[in-house]
């Protein structure tokens, strides 16, 4: 039973993570941009985000307080997934570069502009860049008080995550709302389902892009920024970071683009993920665990496309780019 | 003003019809120039001095023999995927999966290798771990293409996935049933028989992909197939009322792709790394991708592509060695490359007619 709890504790952390990834993306791919570069984006979230709250403290010094601090990395990791998904959207929407390529040319020059980033920081802090262990603490924090946490079982299990996970239910649960309950929820969908209908239809379908491609973007680099600032402990570690972006774009695919699938989707991913430090089972090796996150992604996308059923499709203009000239 | 010109935006666009081969290029030259312009600023946020530094990375790529024959190592894996991807991109198939596909050229050419050696003569060995990595790789390739044929899967997920899922069955292999010493969780290395023999001082590998590059160029220009190819890729509906097999066409063209892909995992185990791990691929899958499209799929244009890409990898390991600039700004300037190309391409697509202009005309 305990090992159990401490599986979802471990799993909710990660989870966490993949959570912001994958709701970025899903916003971003209900506009048909698919943006490859989540991996890269991420990269560039967790570096600067770590960069925005060690600077905070050097300046700040002893007076620094954690929440701030917090706010002051989840602007910072916001910011730059902003600036990379606003590259990739004047060249794709703009541009009308092709969306793999642009996407995965992001992949590359994000994770050169965070391991850079990170490397320079690293040397020019003289070989250490990590926090104080005050804000370190208020990182990793949990915000529910004792008794709630203290509950046997459940306490655990609801109450005893960072603020960072409930954070990231918000946004999933405004997201849903935003998509299926308000005006401009719908209009984003039907410019992701079909540009020239929503042209016609009067619907500024370069705006619509823009908007859900950076602000997903920024979603996305929250990610990188809570990797960096929980699991690996403040300090930058690119080992760890790669591959996650992926498995957003991964995980988008399970949740069948809804943001509400996307809470325990990736809470299920994390599980998947860390499963084989915590958990053994006879003959099957710790290390197929881990391909296991993907296995399941590809049975989920050849069903979806067999059964064919109309409301868990992607979104039908995924990938393409629009130009109204092009008939 | 008048409400007609009001209503003329400030910038409009015009699809150029034709433009001298010339211009073309000195675009495309351009764009390369001005990337390197802004590759430049991450060089002074640090400190360095951009001259220096591009000096370091030319001098460190290509100056000398033993250099130059490291950064063709690195373009041969490149060069080879990118003519693996041309196709399936020819044929608007989008191709991501080309690390997982070589990824599994790599594991059966290293079965081979590991336990076959020593009861094969070398040169049959040798072509037995091409063909096994080929059709490995071809069939790994298949896998997809044959959902998209049958039931129209998205190609671009499903490839990306396939990459992971096969990264993974090397991290089981490597500490799992071929793991050499006990604990070290390494595949041992290849006995001489297994190891591709240089030539000129770089393994023979560069022949091979040179050789391909012919190939391509004659297979998509000149044959039915790369016909056929070119049709579906233009429209999936012309290509079916002439009559194609679309899916067969689909499935056949993302085998050949996989098979090359799976060959270019032969030559980086058989040639370069003479053993097997997890990140055997190290990302030439993708990069390769983006060496195929800016070459605009021209078998030829990827060389240079591809020596390009390679010589920056290469000299930035001596700039980090030299003067301190982590070796990730090759990462970086690669990306700020790639996304100066791919906008070039708009410029030489369309045409830029701005309001102003317009007015002059009207009043002359």
């Amino acid at each position: 039973m305990t090992t159990l709890i401490t599986l979802i504790v471990a799993a909710v952390t990660f989870g966490t993570v993949l959570m912001y990834g994958t709701l970025g993306e899903i916003l971003t791919e209900k506009s048909g941009n698919l943006n490859l570069g989540v991996e890269g984006i991420m990269y560039m979230g967790g570096t600067f985000g770590l960069a925005g709250a060690f600077y905070y403290e050097k300046a700040a010094g002893a007076a620094a307080s954690g929440p701030l601090a917090i706010i002051i990395a989840i602007m910072a990791a916001f910011a730059s997934g902003m600036v990379a998904s606003a590259i990739y959207s004047f060249l794709t929407i703009t541009l009308r570069a092709n969306q793999n390529v642009t996407g995965l040319a992001l992949s590359i020059f994000g994770t050169g502009i965070g391991q850079f980033v990170g490397e320079f920081m690293r040397v020019s802090e003289g070989g250490y860049v990590a926090l104080s262990n005050n804000l370190k603490e208020s990182f990793s924090a949990v915000i529910f008080p004792d008794f709630l946490v203290g509950i046997p079982v459940i306490g655990n299990i609801l109450f005893s995550h960072t603020v960072f996970f409930y954070l990231a239910i918000v946004i999933a649960v405004l997201m849903y709302l935003f998509l299926k309950k308000t005006r401009y929820g719908l209009y984003l969908c039907a410019v992701g389902e079909s540009p020239s209908t929503s042209d016609a239809a009067g619907i500024n379908i370069v705006k619509y892009k823009y908007l859900a491609t950076i602000i997903g973007g920024g979603i996305s680099a929250i990610g990188g920024m809570v990797y960096i600032m929980t699991t690996a402990g403040c300090v930058w570690n690119h080992e760890g970071l790669s591959g996650v972006g992926w498995l957003a774009v991964a995980l988008v695919i399970f949740c069948m683009w809804r943001p509400l699938n996307a809470i325990w989707g990736s809470v299920l991913f994390g599980a998947m993920m860390i499963m084989y430090l915590r958990v053994s089972i006879p003959f099957i090796p710790t290390e197929l665990y881990k391909i296991l996150p993907y296995v399941v992604t590809v049975i989920v996308l050849v069903l979806t496309s067999m059964r064919n059923s109309r409301d868990k499709q992607p979104p039908a203009s995924l990938g393409n780019n629009y130009f109204r000239e092009d008939r | 003003m008048n409400t007609a010109e009001n209503r003329t935006p400030l910038i409009r666009l015009a699809k150029r019809t034709e433009m001298s081969r010339r211009n073309m290029w000195l675009i495309r030259v351009g764009s390369i120039i001005i990337a390197l312009i802004l590759g430049c600023i991450p060089m002074l946020l640090t400190g360095n001095n951009p001259f220096e530094a591009y000096g370091v990375i030319i001098q460190g790529s290509v100056s000398r023999p033993v250099y130059l024959k490291q950064t063709i190592r690195t373009a041969i894996p490149l060069l080879g995927c990118a003519l693996a991807i041309a196709p399936c991109f020819k044929m608007k198939f989008w191709n991501i999966g080309a690390e997982g596909q070589i990824t599994m050229g790599a594991v059966f050419a290293t079965y081979f290798a590991l336990f076959w050696s020593d009861k094969i003569p070398h040169g049959l060995l040798l072509i037995i771990m091409a063909l096994s990595g080929a059709i490995a790789g071809g069939l790994w390739a298949v896998i997809p293409a044959f959902f998209k044929a049958k039931w129209n899967t998205n190609e671009t997920l499903f490839t990306l996935m396939m990459n992971y899922i096969a990264i993974g069955i090397v991290a089981w292999l490597q500490g799992g049933p071929w793991e050499g010493r006990k604990g070290s969780q390494l595949i041992p290395m290849f006995s001489d028989s297994a190891r591709l023999p240089t030539v000129f001082g770089v393994n023979c590998g560069w022949i091979i992909v040179l050789v391909l590059v012919v190939l391509m160029y004659i297979y998509m220009n000149k044959t039915k197939q790369g016909y056929e190819i070119a049709v579906i890729g233009d429209s999936v509906n012309t290509a079916r009322y002439a009559g194609m097999n679309v899916g067969w066409i689909i499935v056949r063209t993302m085998f050949i792709s996989g098979a090359i892909s799976g060959v270019v995992g032969f030559i980086i185990v058989s040639g370069a790394n003479f053993t097997l791990y997890s990140g055997v691929a190290d990302g030439v899958g993708f990069t390769s991708i983006t060496v195929a499209w800016l070459s605009q799929l021209n078998s030829f244009a990827m060389i240079a592509i591809s020596m390009i890409l390679a010589i920056l990898e290469k000299g930035s390991n001596t700039l980090q060695t030299r003067m301190e600039v982590p070796a990730s700004i090759a990462d970086i300037i690669t990306g700020i490359l790639l996304f100066c190309m791919l906008s070039c391409e708009f410029f030489i697509n369309y045409r830029l007619i701005f309001r102003h202009k317009e007015k002059k005309e009207v009043t002359a």
